[in-house]
């Protein structure tokens, strides 16, 4: 269906069902339940996770395919974000013209990296890469910020204010973030017994185009030129040699993830319109990294499971306090509390690094292949397939072209 | 080759149920709106304390959560009951906000707009807080009040020195008790003036971001109305580390005084590169050569070490003011944490207490009841002296603090000596004050949200 094949076509749907039920699946516990604290169905998270979802499909497009490690696609995920928010500025607040500007100039941005970067490979690639977002971000934190030329308004982030022109903007549109009178911040409340689960129109947005950025990464994954992404990352001399040349579909699926970096950008600026410097330093290109791997490069659903895994931790583990230790450890005597609350305490709170850390160890020494490897091995646990059949059958199906 | 579960029958099913869960809300749908966001439900209230937890400001932002918990402890009548004792306004009673009992929830800002908006937002839409305080910078104090405004709750900002934040992006729902950069000019310029004389030539060199722009700004301003003439004014990269090639030209410029716009870390590694070109025993155009550092504080003072001795900066609180705000204060905090408070923690004591005791006399908590409670709202007691909390631009107005790095400090926490408290009236501007975003900021309206 819809030119997948059968299996593609269930993950698929899979996807489609995570992403329209999330209010639900991500907030199984009541809301006034001391396990509250785990809840992740809020508005903000939801639409995190969706939206670094397709930062990190667009990555793996780059990363998983053609094996070029690009350590500064940050860069195109702030171009995007200002864009955006530039569009707010002059046009008004209609998101449509923002992230279509943002796709725009991120993938301009990335066509201009793109042609300089790809002449080298490997560890230089990465670094050329690197070397270009820092010197984004330098621009946007300070250079491009100054009082006379003030295009990313520096430190203090892109914001909207009373005085700009929003030639669109009318007086009976919100004054927020809207899809043609939709306010982005719109939220639904449904409350069952003790749940509460809330519907957030900016999040069903975000959620809709990611599935459509997923479906087309499929297509991409399974198409002649996923194929010859693929040959490149496998063996890229045999493929000169052979007289191709392979610049022009590396750049290609540069530009694509950058440009899927720059609609992340913009869907960031939608749903909170205030872009900041600090979405292009090279802490952020590297999230991006560890969510692709930790989800499973070259997979198809790993990399949003990666993404959703660390923002989940930054916003849920980091939360988490003495207090509300001391709240959980409280049935205990005094003493065994206060040992139990200081042995965790380092790996909460702000020590949430410390947990996501030590995880990502893990995950890389046991499941090289990510959470998509684990998902595979407890399939195999239940379903009772030698390992070996299941293998096969992996790397038929992936090999297998479309057409 | 595939293997699938989904069959017709199971999807059918899904679908009812989920059908059938999409309906029910049409019924039990709470009708529990008070008017405004978040509205405290049950006996209890949240607040939200937003500080660096990470990063280069988080040991300020440890502290600042230290002054918050306390605080709250002293809303809900445990403890020695703190600077209620001593606040002027005598609203609060000890027994929580309005009668419900302070809880609050803590997020980390990683002293990034991005990472603080979005904690700020989970305090919101998931915890639900109805005041937002703390943070350690300009541009996540900027970024986070913003937010509020549009979500419709309350931010009492933390330590923010930038004109900004009450300036040119200053909103109803936000309120500044820390003083700014404009301030900390005016209040230095005077004492500038007695201890080095009016003919200085100054050589600045600032942190190049919006808090050291404004800061240069108003430091420019004030000096140059004394006769001093400016030099050179170098931006420096907020990343490095080593200043020792920006230190260099200062010496060959002729200038006799080096202003560092810097903060936190960047202070630290430029004073001490300062220190190792031994600028401070220098002789320029028979002068004794000086170095200023407008805005101190006391976690910067002990990074710097021996470097800051005689130093001249200048601070919105120091513990040892000797009001009986400030006293009471300092013994609540040293009790309990055995250790002083310091400028970002007092200034997040404050803000709470301000919060608690505007929501009891608005007798709502309500942000736009809250908003005019405070609107030039007068008070003492809670270690600043007398303070106005002005309407035109929600910015406290106090004395300010001129402090220098101690000759003979006898302990660790007494690096700084206050050499003069520069009275309010010195350092109080018009509201459209063209450093502030003159006629063209407004604060908006205030917002209630839902």
């Amino acid at each position: 269906m819809l030119g997948l094949t059968k299996k593609d076509f269930n993950l698929l749907l899979i996807v489609v069902a995570l992403a329209l039920l999330a209010p639900f699946i991500l907030n199984p516990f009541p809301s006034s339940s001391g396990m509250a604290q785990f809840n992740a169905g809020y508005p903000d998270l939801m639409q995190k996770f969706v939206i670094f979802g397709i930062f990190a499909i667009g990555f793996n497009i780059l990363f998983g395919l053609t094996g070029y490690l690009s350590f500064g696609h940050a860069a195109f995920l702030g171009v995007g974000s200002y864009s955006c928010v530039w569009m707010f500025k002059l046009l008004g607040y209609n998101v449509l013209p923002g992230i279509l500007l943002s796709v725009l100039t991120s993938g301009i941005f990335a066509y201009l990296i793109g042609i300089v970067s790809l002449r080298r490979s490997g560890i230089y690639f990465s670094i050329l890469t690197l070397a270009f977002a820092q010197m984004s971000f330098a621009l946007a934190y300070s250079v491009l910020s100054n009082p006379k030329f003030n295009l990313t308004n520096g430190e203090t982030g892109l914001q909207v204010y009373a005085d700009d022109p929003q030639i669109f903007h009318s007086a009976s549109a919100p004054d927020l973030p809207h899809l043609f009178g939709l306010s982005m911040r719109a939220t639904e409340k449904l409350q069952i017994g003790g749940w509460e689960f809330q519907f957030n129109a900016g999040y069903y947005l975000c959620a809709i185009i990611m599935i459509v950025m997923f479906y087309l990464s499929i297509r991409i994954f399974r198409s002649p030129f996923g194929m010859m992404l693929r040959a490149i990352k496998s063996n890229n001399t045999r493929m000169n040699y052979t007289g191709l040349n392979a610049r022009p579909y590396t750049l290609a699926a540069f530009v694509i993830s950058g440009m899927y970096a720059g609609l992340a950008g913009g869907l960031l600026s939608a749903m909170d319109p205030l872009a900041g410097a600090e979405r292009m330093q090279w802490t952020a290109s590297g999230e991006v990294v560890l969510m692709t791997i930790l989800g499973g490069a070259g997979t198809l659903i790993g990399p949003v499971l990666g993404s959703g895994l660390i923002k989940y931790f930054e916003n849920i583990f980091s939360k988490i306090n003495s207090t509300v230790l001391h709240n959980w450890f409280s049935f205990l005597p005094d003493g065994l509390e206060d040992l139990m609350v200081t042995l965790i305490y380092p790996f909460v709170g702000k020590g949430w690094h410390l947990t996501l850390g030590v995880m990502f160890m893990l995950i890389v020494i046991f499941l090289p292949g990510g959470l998509v490897e684990g998902g595979q091995r407890i399939k195999r646990l239940f379903t009772r397939k030698k390992a070996s059949d299941t293998a096969e059958d992996e790397t038929a199906k992936s090999t297998t072209p479309a057409e | 080759m595939s293997k699938s579960n989904l069959t017709r029958r199971g999807l059918l099913k899904t679908s009812a149920i989920a059908g059938g869960g999409l309906m029910l809300p049409t019924y039990l749908r709470a009708a529990a709106h008070a008017g405004f966001t978040n509205a405290p439900q049950g006996d209890t209230v949240t607040l939200g304390f937003n500080v660096p937890q990470t990063g280069p400001y988080a040991d300020e932002g440890s502290d600042e959560l230290l002054a918050q918990q306390l605080a709250v402890e002293h809303l809900n009548g445990e403890g020695d009951g703190g600077c209620l004792n001593t606040f002027t306004s005598k609203a609060l009673k000890g027994n929580g906000i309005l009668g419900k009992k302070v809880t609050f929830v803590t997020g980390d800002t990683q002293t990034k707009s991005d990472a603080a908006r979005a904690s700020a937002k989970s305090m919101i839409e998931k915890d639900g807080a109805i005041m937002i305080n703390g943070g350690s910078s300009s541009g996540v104090a900027v970024a986070v009040q913003g937010l509020c405004q549009e979500a419709g709750v309350i931010f009492m900002a933390g330590l923010t020195h930038a004109n900004d934040t009450t300036g040119k992006d200053k909103k109803a729902n936000g309120f500044r008790h820390f003083f700014n950069a404009y301030m900390s000019g005016a209040a230095l310029a005077p004492v500038l003036a007695n201890e080095m004389g009016t003919d200085r030539r100054a050589y600045h060199l600032t942190a190049d971001y919006n808090w050291g722009w404004t800061q240069e700004e108003s430091i420019v301003a004030s000096t140059e109305a004394l006769g001093w003439e400016t030099v050179n004014t170098v931006k420096t990269p907020l990343a490095s580390t080593d200043f020792s090639s920006y230190i260099t030209p200062v010496l060959n410029s002729g200038a006799d005084v080096l202003v560092l716009n810097h903060y936190g870390g960047n202070m630290v590694n430029s004073l001490s590169n300062a220190i190792q070109f031994d600028l401070l025993n220098k002789q320029v155009n028979g002068k004794d050569f000086k170095i200023v550092v407008p805005l101190y504080s006391e976690l910067m003072a002990a990074g710097a070490g021996e470097n800051i001795k005689g130093v001249l900066g200048s601070m919105n609180y120091n513990w040892q003011l000797e009001n009986e705000g400030s006293k009471q204060f300092v013994k609540s905090f040293g009790e309990k944490y055995g250790k002083p408070p310091s400028n970002s923690a007092q200034t997040c004591y404050a803000q709470v207490l301000l919060y608690a005791d505007a929501c009891e006399r608005a007798g709502t908590f309500n942000p736009c009841g809250v908003v005019e409670a405070l609107e030039g709202f007068e008070f003492d007691g809670l270690g600043n002296g007398k303070t106005l909390y002005r309407a035109e631009d929600h910015q406290c107005f106090k004395d300010v603090l001129v402090v220098r790095g101690a000759q003979n400090p006898t302990s660790a926490y007494d690096t700084l000596e206050i050499v003069e408290i520069t009275p309010v009236e010195q350092v109080t501007y018009a509201p459209n004050h063209p450093m502030f975003g003159g006629d063209e900021a407004t604060l908006g309206e205030c917002n209630p949200g839902a």
